[in-house]
């Protein structure tokens, strides 16, 4: 048995092993050392420059700007998905109507499962193009045509959802919150199936109404998967290249109006891609990740509790 | 009751109907609050379900009738009426370059998908049943990948793939979408083949068989159902790439041919139609790319939701 076991084992993990480190763990680690160079590109002409990129980085004002659109949806996009999909995982599974609050979904909960999930599968290109028709700034556009048909908005002026600085990065945000909730949802619902019924069931002995029932029983069982959702979460607002690049206006990568709905990835992207300043973006990926993992680190220590088992 | 209490917690659609009828005679005294509060909790929650379905369905549909409208019809109102139902949208956006897009896209996944799963399964069978020196790390050489957002690596992965020369190649990005997909998979199937009993790998060893003929004819005919869930996983995942093929695949030169996937092309034809006022196609072509997911996850949504779910819960 133990022969050729070593001979094996190479034999299975070279590929794999050599393939990954390639194209993924060595370009992450050359990003750290670019970052230090005033690197342009396809040359590798390059010198290094200490800190001056990150220097740099704090004193651009679009890059401020980026980072503080992201810190925004950063708040924003996991406590609204969150709330949302605590709701209907609660409705869904154990706030159906039997009797005083039997244990189970309400009527049609399948299908809602089903149902809200299909966003999720969407890829975010094809959101962001759909999106861009929903939101268009005349009568043509999905919402604007919903809103003049409730009286809402005036025909002849209807909103331009995307061109009002104001309203630009929450239309985005909206489509994440349209895209994300089925997704916990369904997480939400799995870990809630895990709890024994007779934990709710007590709970109605006791005479718990179903508020309760939810802020004293499910939310404590359920509080390592909402913290697992917070990261998840935390981590898609800290991208959104898709859905910006595609959906807002602006030269090359949206981010319009006037940066009012840039972010770190688009900002990345256009010094990449068009500006051809190869060290700085690397400065940006560097800063991207350090913020991901202060986030991931932050969330899981604060929402540290007690364990609870059941 | 004890000994059912796991059938219970997951069947939660099985509640036998004696007990509903003792909970509906509870309510009295203590449940009477709570039974008003139910009710107007009820039509609120109800209410906010189907806002919500509405609000999901509405999109979609809206869509498809696009891809049927005219130019005009589709410019004037948000709520026109197709006039007619021919499928000339869907001819031209497949002209305009769905047809090709669709097929790069092909392409790419009937290589990447099979390696990714072999490659993947391989590592995790490996790394799960073996004990050897290093077993460990590269675990967690693995699962660490999963943690770092995409853009840390994009700039020097850009310059990588083009000294291999194999920018807008479908090779090129065959073996980026593998190495991608790795940590993931690697990940769930590690987890899977833990739960596989070892009797039957004896079994397998006592009956004289290789390391390498276990792992083909015993270990992956039983891992289908963990291999299925991750495919689905890996499937959605890779035919809904977007940044990467946005950075790799771009013409090299005015000769070099367009490689683009779905979701590239997509964008690209949402650019150029918004110039030349063809909305119907953008809306075929939404329409085109968004029915082979929707048909797939309809099929399988039961292991989609579990596979996509899987990795977070753990």
């Amino acid at each position: 048995m133990q022969q050729g076991k070593y001979r094996f084992v190479t034999g299975f993990l070279i590929v794999p092993v050599v393939l990954y480190a390639v194209f993924m763990i060595w370009p992450y680690m050359q990003t750290f050392g670019y970052s230090f160079t005033n690197w342009q590109g396809q040359s590798q002409e390059m010198s290094f420059v200490g800190l001056d990129n990150y220097t740099a980085l704090f004193s651009d004002s679009v890059f401020l700007k980026a980072l503080w659109h992201n810190v925004l949806l950063l708040v924003f996009l996991p406590v609204a998905t969150i709330l949302l999909a605590l709701f209907f995982a609660y409705m869904v599974n154990v706030g159906g109507r039997g009797g005083a609050g039997g244990i189970r979904g309400v009527a049609g909960s399948g299908f809602y499962k089903i149902l809200f999930f299909v966003p999720h599968v969407l890829s975010i290109a094809i959101l962001a193009v759909l999106w861009r028709a929903i939101y268009r700034g005349d009568v043509a556009g999905l919402i604007n045509g919903v809103f003049i048909k409730l009286g809402l908005s005036d025909p002849a002026h209807p909103i331009e959802w995307l061109n009002e600085p104001d309203l630009v990065l929450w239309c985005v945000a909206f489509v994440l919150l349209w895209w994300g909730v089925g997704f916990y949802l369904v997480l939400f619902s799995a870990a809630m199936q895990s709890v024994p019924k007779e934990i709710y069931e007590a709970a109605l002995l006791d005479g718990a109404s179903r508020t309760q029932s939810f802020f004293r029983v499910t939310l404590p069982l359920l509080w390592d998967t909402v913290q697992t959702a917070w990261v998840y979460l935390a981590i898609l607002a800290m991208d959104c290249f898709a859905l910006i690049s595609v959906m807002t206006p602006g030269n090359s990568y949206g981010g319009g109006p006037d940066h009012n709905s840039e972010v770190m990835a688009t900002y990345l992207m256009r010094n990449f891609l068009s500006f051809g300043k190869s060290g700085y973006a690397c400065a940006m990926g560097v800063v991207i990740l350090g913020l991901t993992l202060i986030l991931s680190l932050v969330t899981l220590r604060i929402s540290r509790r007690e364990r609870i088992e059941y | 009751m004890s000994n059912t209490r796991t059938i219970d917690g997951v069947a939660k659609d099985a509640v036998p109907g004696p007990r509903d009828a003792k909970n509906g005679a509870r309510p009295q005294g203590a449940g009477g609050k709570g039974d008003d509060e139910g009710k107007v909790l009820n039509v609120f929650s109800h209410g906010f379900l189907i806002l919500w379905s509405v609000m999901i369905v509405l999109p979609l549909i809206w869509l498809l009738l696009g891809s049927f409208k005219t130019d005009t019809e589709i410019g004037s109102s948000a709520w026109s009426w197709p006039s007619n139902w021919n499928f000339d949208a869907f001819g031209r956006a497949w002209e305009k370059g769905i047809g090709d897009y669709f097929a790069n896209t092909l392409i790419v996944l009937v290589f990447s998908i099979p390696l990714t799963m072999l490659l993947g399964a391989m590592a995790a069978y490996v790394l799960a049943r073996y004990e050897f020196r290093g077993n460990r790390f590269f675990y967690y050489f693995f699962v660490a990948g999963a943690m770092f957002p995409v853009y840390l690596g994009l700039v020097p992965l850009y310059f990588l793939v083009d000294m291999l020369g194999m920018l807008n190649t479908y090779q090129g990005l065959i073996l980026v979408y593998i190495a991608y997909s790795l940590p993931f998979t690697v990940f769930f199937m590690h987890a899977f083949f833990r739960t596989l009993p070892t009797a039957i790998h004896e079994a397998a060893v006592i009956d004289g068989a290789s390391h390498t003929r276990i792992f083909f004819q015993v270990m992956v005919p039983m891992a289908k159902p963990g291999l299925l869930s991750v495919g689905i996983f890996n499937v959605l995942g890779q035919w809904n790439q977007y940044i990467l093929p946005m950075t790799l695949m771009q013409q090299q030169s005015g000769f070099d041919k367009d490689r683009s996937v779905l979701t590239q092309g997509l964008v690209l034809l949402n650019q150029q139609q918004g110039y030349e006022g063809d909305l119907p196609v953008i809306f075929a072509g939404m329409t085109i790319a968004m029915l082979p997911v929707i048909v797939v996850y309809l099929s399988f949504q039961r292991q989609v939701q579990s596979g996509l779910t899987a990795g977070t819960l753990k």
